[in-house]
């Protein structure tokens, strides 16, 4: 039996939901898929931070659009967020341990000036001010104001919810294969039965590969460790500027601190970085790298009992941008993955321009950086820095 | 940030000092040295909380000779054991005071049990306990003379814990116990065959004092204020109120078995599967007492002994006599198990508003709307608390059926850990020295 509907999600994740509901929101038919819990793949497993960033323009025009979209559905009193989204809008502090990274400081606070993203610079002492359990002698800091952290699978989770509202369907199956005929694509479930609609868009991040296998998404091991309640013992998340070096880096293992307070009370500590790892077991040896850095920032973390560690795998690219737009080689087939660490955030803007594009609505941002073909074996050249 | 990891080499390590680990212990000793490990700050284990070093000897010298106090027989208490790794044949632990790096060549795991809560609506009243619980702090000194206090659950636990509450001075109003007459007769009548002696001495001393014992009997709420004033009882089909200053609870074992499995060590149902010298399916590790099948004491030395004397090599009679004892409690533990089989009915207790994870507050009504336990976990943070799960999954297992909501995997630390320990252990041994 064939159902049809105008467009089909693969995947309930952050990205998947939020595809469908501003689809649906735009009036279109939706059916998602997915056959695990929604929001318990990456979007569970990360940090929940909504924040800007700028290693790259397209990068910072993606996060920043994606956050203001975040602010705008936190705002949207017709339908609140609840509670147990957990959105703490404690802002980031991007720490400088020396004088070389005060001056990047310096230049992420002119680069965000210019681009209206409120900052504040912070000096040792204000530093110290700020997060009072940070170690002394630290240069500096850049407090971004807008950041937030939420709760993701619960976001997940609500977002499907007002798609159901709209009358969407969630299909609790494996998606085990798909093709494009026509002017139509269809998806075949796990019981054989198939889906018809005009377009799918594929929002599977590490799990992609499967039934995209050129798509050039690698998983990323990292490795997270959250504490018992100690309300006030940390007021904004922090990460190290150092964090751009683990972050950027191609190959090879790194941790970088990252310190979050929660809505509960509860830190939460990362990050680490590992390539070719695929084994989810928790490492004692990377978790142990990753909290040596954490008390390097701030020595009393140590002190604090962590309650339950786990790991996650990212879906990188190699040029650290996520894949949003058409399939190469496909008509009706879209890609919304690739996201690395950065989904939570962009899962919002990644909506728009995925809806934009179905709908041939005019984008509020460029959507050319994004574009899957750029991925296609004519432009291989874009695949400089990958890894295998 | 400067903790320091002590690096032990041990021979036989065993983690538990119950009646499990110290049997295991004392055969062991025979040509082995045994270094025994437990987080509590002494030897004795849930059900001899409190006894004396003689009380214990006594009761391990029936089959094993050897004083428990050996000098092959190193002991250290308050060591909490987050983590093992089978491949290297270590384990980490943690102290007040610093962090412990263990070598072994064998292990034996004797972890022991805890015991089943089923959230009742107003569970979460102060003076509501759990039943060996109230009885710990009985025997840590808590004042109980002339209380009034409810026994309810299940099993010949709350018989035992009715004894040391009565003994205490407390006014015992009654045992609810929910499994039917029926049931618990025969049971009864298996102790003649199976002389479980502390046991019997516990039920006989109960009749004595004339304290109501009621079949066929579950707490279905607890009422109170400020805190407990009644516990509404259901006996056979009708609700009785009954005053009362506590209530002390448990609906049997659950077994401790977090560190075997993150070990890798197979299950077999909720228990550890052991073979017939008690070994699991991971190499130099063994598993004896509650984590292989809730049993009682005997079973549990046996058990113990079985692993000790295999790792002590012990002459081939002396082992097969344990193993016939041993075959015979484990019977015992089956007609244990089947006397007092929990009813359906408890899986219903709960109302809508009724707290399930305590460590979270997360309510019955919000969990039910999950079809399983990592996405009721995800959704509703039920399980995220320090108790790691550990209380509200084993009552989620009851109320909701094992199929799905078993916890879904065991990481480590399996206990929660200060986050130095975890950065002082997990690093390579020379970036310690």
């Amino acid at each position: 039996m064939t159902q049809t509907a105008e467009a089909i999600v693969l995947g309930a994740g952050i990205v998947g939901t939020a595809c469908a509901l501003e689809l649906a929101r735009s009036g279109l038919r939706v059916t998602i898929v997915d056959d695990g819990v929604v929001g318990g793949g990456a979007t569970a497993a990360g940090m929940g931070h909504v924040t800007v960033m700028d290693d790259s323009e397209p990068q910072f025009a993606l996060t920043r659009y994606s956050q203001q979209l975040w602010h705008t559905i936190r705002n949207d009193a017709a339908t609140p967020l609840p509670g147990e989204a957990e959105w703490l809008p404690c802002g980031t502090i991007w720490v400088a341990a020396d004088d070389d990274e005060m001056a990047e400081v310096h230049r992420k606070h002119a680069f965000y000036s210019a681009r209206a993203v409120s900052t504040i610079t912070l000096d040792s002492q204000q530093l110290a001010q700020a997060e009072p359990n940070l170690r002394g002698g630290l240069a500096g800091g850049l407090l971004v104001l807008e950041d937030v952290v939420i709760y993701p699978p619960v976001v997940a989770a609500w977002m499907l919810k007002q798609c159901e509202m709209l009358s969407a369907a969630f299909v609790r199956q494996r998606a085990t294969a798909f093709c494009e005929s026509g002017d139509h694509a269809e998806v075949t479930l796990a019981d054989g039965s198939i889906l018809s609609a005009d377009c799918v868009i594929h929002a599977t991040g590490t799990w992609t590969p499967l039934l995209l296998p050129s798509i050039p998404v690698h998983p990323r091991k990292g490795h997270l460790l959250i504490t018992e309640r100690y309300a006030g013992f940390l007021r904004h998340q922090l990460v190290e500027l150092g964090y751009l070096k683990s972050a950027a880096s191609a190959g090879g293992d790194s941790v970088a601190f990252n310190a979050q307070p929660r809505a509960t009370g509860q830190i939460l500590i990362g990050s680490s970085r590992q390539y070719g790892a695929t084994d989810s077991a928790v490492e004692p040896q990377m978790l142990a790298r990753m909290l040596r850095r954490a008390e390097e920032f701030m020595p009393e973390i140590g002190k604090l009992q962590g309650v339950r560690a786990w790991t996650g795998f990212r879906a990188s690219t190699p040029d650290k941008l996520p894949l949003i737009g058409l399939a190469p080689g496909y008509r009706n087939v879209y890609l919304a993955t690739g996201h690395e660490g950065l989904g939570i955030t962009t899962a919002t803007g990644t909506a728009k321009l995925i809806a934009d594009h179905i709908l041939g609505r005019t984008s509020a941002i460029p959507a050319a950086p994004y574009q899957p073909s750029r991925y296609t074996p004519a432009n291989d050249n874009a695949r400089d820095g990958g890894t295998a | 940030m400067n903790t320091s990891v002590r690096h032990i080499e041990a021979d036989v390590v065993i983690v538990g000092a119950g009646p499990a680990g110290l049997a295991a212990a004392r055969a062991a000793t025979q040509s082995r040295s045994v270094l025994l490990l437990d987080d509590n700050p002494a030897a004795g284990g849930q059900i001899w909380r409190g006894a004396s070093e003689r009380a214990l000897q006594s009761l391990t010298r029936r089959r094993e000779t050897g004083p428990l106090a050996s000098p092959r027989i190193q002991r250290m208490f308050g060591v909490r054991i987050f983590a093992g790794d089978a491949a290297r044949r270590a384990l980490r632990a943690e102290t007040a005071t610093g962090a412990l790096q263990i070598r072994y060549r064998d292990l034996v795991l004797a972890t022991g049990a805890r015991e089943l809560f089923l959230p009742v609506p107003g569970w979460t009243l102060p003076n509501v306990m759990g039943a060996g619980g109230l009885q710990a702090m009985v025997k840590g000194g808590l004042p109980i003379a002339g209380k009034r206090i409810v026994v309810a659950g299940s099993g010949p636990l709350l018989l035992a814990v009715a004894d040391v509450l009565r003994s205490k001075g407390a006014k015992v109003v009654a045992i609810a116990e929910q499994a039917p007459a029926r049931a618990v007769n025969a049971f009864a009548w298996s102790l003649l065959q199976h002389p479980a002696k502390l046991l019997q001495a516990a039920a006989l001393r109960t009749m004595q004092w004339g304290i109501p014992y009621w079949t066929d009997a579950w707490p279905v709420a607890c009422i109170g204020n400020q805190q407990l004033e009644r516990v509404m009882v259901m006996r056979k089909g009708r609700r009785v109120e009954l005053e009362c200053d506590y209530l002390a609870c448990g609906f049997g074992l659950v077994p401790n078995t977090e560190l075997a499995q993150q070990m890798g060590c197979a299950m077999q149902g909720d228990f550890v599967k052991v073979n017939d010298a008690q070994l699991t399916s991971q190499p130099h590790v063994y598993c004896a007492g509650e984590v292989t099948g809730i049993g009682g004491v005997q079973k549990s030395l046996d058990e113990g002994g079985v692993a000790g004397s295999v790792l002590g090599a012990a002459p081939v009679t002396a082992l097969a006599a344990l193993q016939r004892s041993r075959a015979r409690w484990r019977r015992f533990e089956a007609s244990l198990n089947h006397a007092f089989a929990l009813r359906p009915e408890l899986s219903t207790l709960a109302d809508d508003e009724t707290i399930v994870c305590r460590c979270e507050d997360v309510t019955w009504g919000r969990i039910r709307a999950h079809s399983h336990w990592l996405e009721a976990k995800l959704h509703t943070r039920c399980g995220m608390g320090p108790c790691q799960g550990r209380i509200c999954g084993a009552a989620l297992g009851v109320m909701r059926g094992k199929t799905g909501w078993q916890v879904e995997s065991i990481r480590e630390p399996v206990f929660p850990v200060r986050a130095e320990t975890l950065a002082a252990l997990g690093a390579r041994r020379e970036e310690n020295s």
